[in-house]
């Protein structure tokens, strides 16, 4: 039937690349002790210095300092720990409102919603039809009690990105904490905490070619965060638990072999789905920004029919993406990103995310390209739904 | 290969039976809707003597399984007479597919409902049916067995997921035993609106949950 799939999910996760489990290898079988104090045995003292390494590494990434990255089991616990750490940090002075945007991932808003449950005040901040963050009304939102603002520097959906020079300006002057999740911008577009005054910033491995269960959470110095998990005395005393360093050592890696060309090129697949996709499919929508938007994302409205059904012809031809329709997720739920940027349910329904990574080829995009121009005509053929309806 | 579905399911998603639609069908029908999600309409052809499905023909919105389900309820249909046809149920239309994921049953019983509204729409026009009924809590009743559960995949009455149903002058409240924030709690809601504002005498619809 085919070869090989052609993988275009590269949001969801990446296939790791070979020089990053090459670098992390050697911490699991040569150098495997703990991280040591400076006055433990060699073994240790070596795991230690690995592990500073690949802290340098991501910190220089963002334009930090090393004392300000502390590794993390992934995105998910590194927005929660800035979340619940502040909030923990600032309780009794400054502490019972945060806002946040309805585009966060699940990691940010369900952390969100349980404190809402818990008696937290949380405003959840609309986007316009292109998902991007309304500055008035987040402006407004903010009250003197405001511990935190947790607005995401890129979609996870639609790829959109956030001014997030102008949010953290705007938090700057009103005296107000922001974290700001970069899953999927990190080493894809420029963040440099030297010229944007955010506190918080979460990253991940998995996006970038590196080692699924990794991230990291750049704190500003500072900043008020207490431990939100309770155990030993790693990372500078603030996350608990073995640290994992062959995960750190490949993260670091991952991020190395980030470069500028590859951006480049992911840029130009992303633009060759939107442009054919557009000129040789009719009634089609891009979701998300034309212009503010990461590099590696392209996502499409495909007018009536349904992503699963789309998606699922797909893979019979070998291609692997996600849709936002209802029937692809486990919740049942559409994607309440593209019911954010005000699509309806149709929109949805129909919506298709590609996404591109360091192991696709022009010649991917063109074929799934002509495998869609198929799929769609034929499920349009038998759909009730049509453009003149 | 490691598909989600059956043989069976994809090969009717793959090359599915009876579609298009009818130039002037005898009887209509349309299930669901764009705004949530899946839709289906079935098309029919009958012998006035005989009342035997002759021809019959679908489209679809929706799904993989929307689309096996209303290829393999098509195919039973034909041929058999619309009071046979009225019967072809979910359970049957899942088994000749070799079993439907619990979690689609929602988006596959629509085809059986748009079959069966295609043979109320044949009836009507053909002053087969008595007078409407008003609706009462056993109409209700009746029409939220086409709802499903999707925890279970069966109808959400024969889970004894409603508490409660109340009927006052058009207005009806469903209580569920479901708290508002589980996973499938939307859908349901949005499921049994649609059923029930589709009843001609109903001006509103309430669901509530537990919690
Ligand atoms: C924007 C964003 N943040 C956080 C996460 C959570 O990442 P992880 O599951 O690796 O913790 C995801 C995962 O999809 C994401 O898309």
């Amino acid at each position: 039937m085919f070869d090989k799939t052609v993988y275009l999910d590269n949001a969801a996760s990446t296939r790791l690349d070979e020089r990053v489990l090459e670098a992390m290898n050697p911490y699991f079988f040569d150098t495997y002790a703990v991280a040591t104090s400076e006055f433990g045995y060699s073994m240790g003292i070596d795991a230690k210095e690995g592990l500073e390494r690949s802290r340098k590494v991501i910190a220089s990434a963002l334009g930090a300092n090393a004392n300000e990255v502390v590794f993390t089991s992934g995105s998910t616990e590194s927005s929660n720990m800035a979340i619940k750490g502040v909030l923990s940090a600032l309780k009794g002075k400054k502490d019972d409102h945060i806002i946040v945007s309805r585009m966060e991932d699940f990691s940010v808003l369900n952390t969100a919603k349980m404190l809402e449950k818990q008696g937290y005040k949380v405003d959840f901040i609309s986007v316009d039809s292109e998902g991007i963050v309304d500055l008035e009304m987040l402006k407004a939102a903010i009250t003197p009690q405001t511990a935190l603002v947790s607005i995401q520097h890129a979609n996870q959906e639609i790829g959109t990105l956030q001014d997030i020079k102008a949010i953290a300006d705007i938090c700057k002057e009103k005296e107000v904490l922001l974290h700001t999740d970069a899953t999927h911008s990190f080493t894809r577009v420029p963040l440099d905490v030297d010229q944007i005054p955010v506190d918080l910033v979460t990253v991940s491995a998995h996006t970038i070619h590196g080692p699924r269960g990794v991230g990291a959470l750049y704190i500003r110095e500072g900043t008020p965060i207490n431990k939100w998990m309770d155990g030993g005395f790693q990372e500078f005393d603030r996350r608990a638990g073995i640290e994992n360093i062959p995960g750190a050592v490949g993260f670091a890696t991952a991020v190395e072999l980030v470069t500028p060309e590859e951006n480049e090129q992911l840029k130009a697949m992303r633009d060759r789905i939107i442009e054919r996709v557009q000129a040789e499919i009719s009634s089609v929508t891009l979701n998300g920004s034309a212009t503010s938007r990461l590099p590696q994302n392209a996502n499409l409205t495909f007018h009536y029919v349904e992503g699963e059904s789309i998606t699922l012809h797909l893979d019979m031809m070998g291609f692997a993406v996600s849709t936002g329709s209802a029937c692809f997720s486990r919740s049942l739920e559409a994607s309440h990103v593209i019911l954010g940027i005000g699509g309806d349910h149709e929109r949805a329904h129909g919506s298709l995310r590609f996404s591109f990574g360091r192991f696709n080829t022009m010649e991917d995009a063109d074929s799934i390209i002509d495998a869609l121009k198929e799929v769609v005509v034929n499920l349009r053929a038998i759909s009730p739904l049509s453009a003149d309806e | 290969m490691n598909f989600p579905y059956s043989k069976e399911v994809l090969e009717h998603f793959k090359n599915p039976h009876n579609v298009g639609k009818m130039e002037d069908p005898d009887g209509k029908g349309l299930e669901g809707s764009a705004a949530c999600g899946d839709m289906v309409a079935v098309y029919l052809k009958v012998n006035p003597d005989s009342l035997v499905i002759e021809d019959i023909s679908f489209e679809s919105y929706g799904c993989a399984s929307n689309i096996a389900t209303a290829s393999i309820i098509t195919d039973l249909a034909k041929g058999k007479t619309l009071d046979e046809a009225k019967k072809i149920t979910w359970k049957q239309a899942s088994e000749a597919l070799g079993g439907l994921p619990a979690v689609k049953a929602h988006c596959s019983v629509l085809a059986v409902e748009g079959l069966r509204s295609a043979i109320r729409d044949y009836e009507e026009k053909h002053g087969m049916v008595v007078e409407k009924e008003p609706t009462d809590e056993e109409v209700v009743r009746r029409r939220l067995k086409h709802v499903m559960n999707p925890i279970k995949g069966l109808d959400i009455i024969r889970t004894e997921l409603v508490m409660k149903i109340v009927v006052n002058e058009g207005n009806i409240r469903v209580v569920l035993d479901l708290p508002s924030h589980h996973q499938f709690a939307a859908a349901i809601k949005e499921d049994i609106i649609e059923k029930l504002e589709a009843l001609w005498d109903v001006e509103s619809v309430t669901v509530d949950f537990i919690s």
